[in-house]
């Protein structure tokens, strides 16, 4: 029941520009029962590995398999593969609005071939009343319309469940809220659960294992205490130093400096040198091995 | 130079919103305005610019200079608004126009309230994309938002507000969408321009990180009131009333 990605490569391609790598070579596995945090800047391919897991978006190279079946592209056939269900940023986008919300959860009900669940029990389950299932998405905030569409992918069984960004849409009140909520459902039903978010400090409240993500590229991987508490690749360093701190000293949070590359032209070597400290002669030629820690500084000898 | 808010109350549909904010804006400072969610921050910004939804009714005064803002007719609070004082709003996703180019965007306003032609706003437009730091300002001009990043397009609408060489700039929650990285370039960006343009800011936000990076002076709302102001030190670090201290002690801890 394992998420297995492989050297993921996704490319987009639009006419009249160049090819852009998303996501570079990354590898990574969601074990049942766990909660993989996937952090990084924006633009960093993130999402992109998101849709890819969820065959949303094509494989370019390298494999992602769940369950030891390849993850093929959705089209337009009704698909075998629902053991992974998404969670996505907007819930003013991804629910229908025309549609009563439990006419929604009972879609994935449906794929699960869950006769006898009512969707009102699945909305009970994301802490709404009952009652709520008759209504349509305008008549809810946006946190509770993420809640709804917790529920409805919940509603499909998942043995995986991908959230991209889908916190951060939402209040800041509400966010840790549902963070902490698909978090504890995921866990609860024996689902993996793959977060992704920019939100580093919601992040470190619901993982396990926190995944670093740099240009395509995943940087650094490991577990949450020790990634927030000793990280060790220059950049997870450079986002952690990022987050202001409210002691009142008015400390300006450092800036990392130079702007993130254009994924159509990554530079040669370590991704991360033009920006990194500790920058040395070989990150600028030879790119280090993927591994827990992706540099040269942690190299093993 | 600053801006004088006053006992300013809000009402929508006999629901009192603000209940009487007292708030002054200085030349060269940060103010922040935090609280939770609901509890009138971003009202007092959009009262400020006279951005109320329809059938609010505010009382009070909202002083800028010698003008009551509240009082203002319509076209003199026009000029005042996008020229004297600018607003960043929190989503650049959606506070800029998805379908012109950010150099229409850029240089309207400055057409509208400086009289420039079309040469000189589109050379004021570049230099500011340049001193928001846009790599490759030239081509940037032409281009549409979804071409640009999240924190590239909150630098653009920072550019848009500045546009004008307003003296207040409200800032509502304008990193609360962005990545830390690129929030920490924002904050370090909106610090660098109060402090050269002797900017009045009024920033809004739920982040007291974020607070104690850049604010200098800090009240907190409850409920449609200022339960507390001071100096970010002293608000931040020994909080007077209750309210503050919960906040700060919601926070998770560095170590746990």
């Amino acid at each position: 029941m394992t998420l297995e990605i492989k050297d993921l490569v996704v490319e987009h391609r639009s006419p009249g520009r160049p090819v852009v790598r998303a996501v570079a070579g990354a590898s990574l596995t969601v074990r049942p029962g766990e909660v993989v945090g996937l952090v990084g800047e924006s633009g960093c391919g993130k999402s992109t590995l998101a849709r890819a897991v969820c065959g949303l978006n094509p494989v370019t190279e390298g494999s992602i398999t769940f369950e030891g079946v390849p993850v093929t592209p959705l089209g337009l056939r009704r698909r075998t593969l629902t053991g992974v269900q998404m969670v996505f940023q907007d819930p003013y986008a991804s629910l229908n609005p025309r549609r009563r919300v439990g006419d929604q959860i009972a879609d994935g009900l449906r794929t699960a071939r869950d006769g006898e669940t009512d969707p009102a029990d699945l909305l009970e389950r994301v802490g709404l009343p009952r009652e709520f299932a008759g209504r349509h998405p305008h008549e809810f905030s946006g946190g509770q319309r993420q809640r709804i569409a917790i529920a409805r992918a919940l509603a499909a069984r998942p043995r995986m469940l991908i959230g991209d960004e889908p916190i951060s849409a939402l209040d800041a009140s509400a966010q840790a809220q549902v963070a902490t909520l698909m978090r504890d459902l995921a866990v609860d039903s024996g689902a993996g659960l793959l977060f992704i978010s920019h939100d580093l400090s919601v992040v470190r409240l619901i993982a396990d294992r926190i995944a670093v993500m740099y240009l395509g590229r995943i940087v650094e991987i490991g577990d949450t205490a020790e990634v927030w508490d000793n990280p060790r690749h220059p950049y997870t360093q450079a986002l952690l130093r990022a987050i202001p701190k409210p002691d009142g000293m008015g400390v300006l949070p450092e800036e990392l400096t130079g702007d993130v590359p254009d994924p159509a032209a990554p530079p040669e070597g370590c991704r991360f040198h033009p920006r990194c400290p500790f920058a040395m002669d070989v990150c600028r030629v030879k790119e280090p091995e993927p591994g827990p820690v992706a540099c040269w500084l942690h190299e093993p000898a | 130079m600053t801006l004088d808010i006053t006992d300013l109350k809000v009402t929508i549909g006999g629901r009192e919103i603000l209940r009487g904010v007292d708030l002054s804006l200085q030349e060269g400072r940060v103010h922040g305005l935090a609280g939770e969610s609901g509890s009138g921050k971003t009202m007092t910004g959009l009262a400020v610019l006279g951005l109320l939804p329809h059938g609010a009714r505010a009382t009070g005064r909202i002083a800028l200079g010698e003008r009551d803002l509240l009082t203002l007719p319509p076209r003199e609070l026009n000029k005042v608004r996008g020229g004297e004082v600018a607003m960043v709003f929190q989503d650049p996703a959606t506070s800029l126009h998805p379908m012109l180019s950010v150099g229409r965007q850029l240089t309207e306003h400055m057409r509208h309230h400086l009289k420039l032609d079309k040469r000189e706003a589109r050379a004021r437009a570049v230099e500011l994309l340049g001193k928001v730091r846009i790599p490759g300002a030239e081509e940037a001009y032409g281009r549409f938002p979804h071409q640009f990043s999240g924190g590239m397009r909150q630098r653009i609408a920072i550019a848009i507000a500045l546009a004008c060489s307003p003296r207040v700039l409200i800032a509502d929650e304008p990193t609360t969408a962005l990545d830390v990285t690129v929030q920490a370039g924002v904050l370090r960006l909106l610090r660098g321009l109060c402090d050269e343009l002797g900017l009045a800011v009024l920033l809004v936000t739920h982040d007291l990180g974020v607070m104690s990076a850049i604010a200098d002076e800090v009240s907190v709302m409850k409920d449609g009131l200022v339960v507390e102001t001071g100096p970010r030190g002293k608000v931040l670090r020994e909080p007077s009333h209750a309210y503050t201290r919960s906040l700060l002690d919601s926070l998770p801890g560095e170590t746990a």
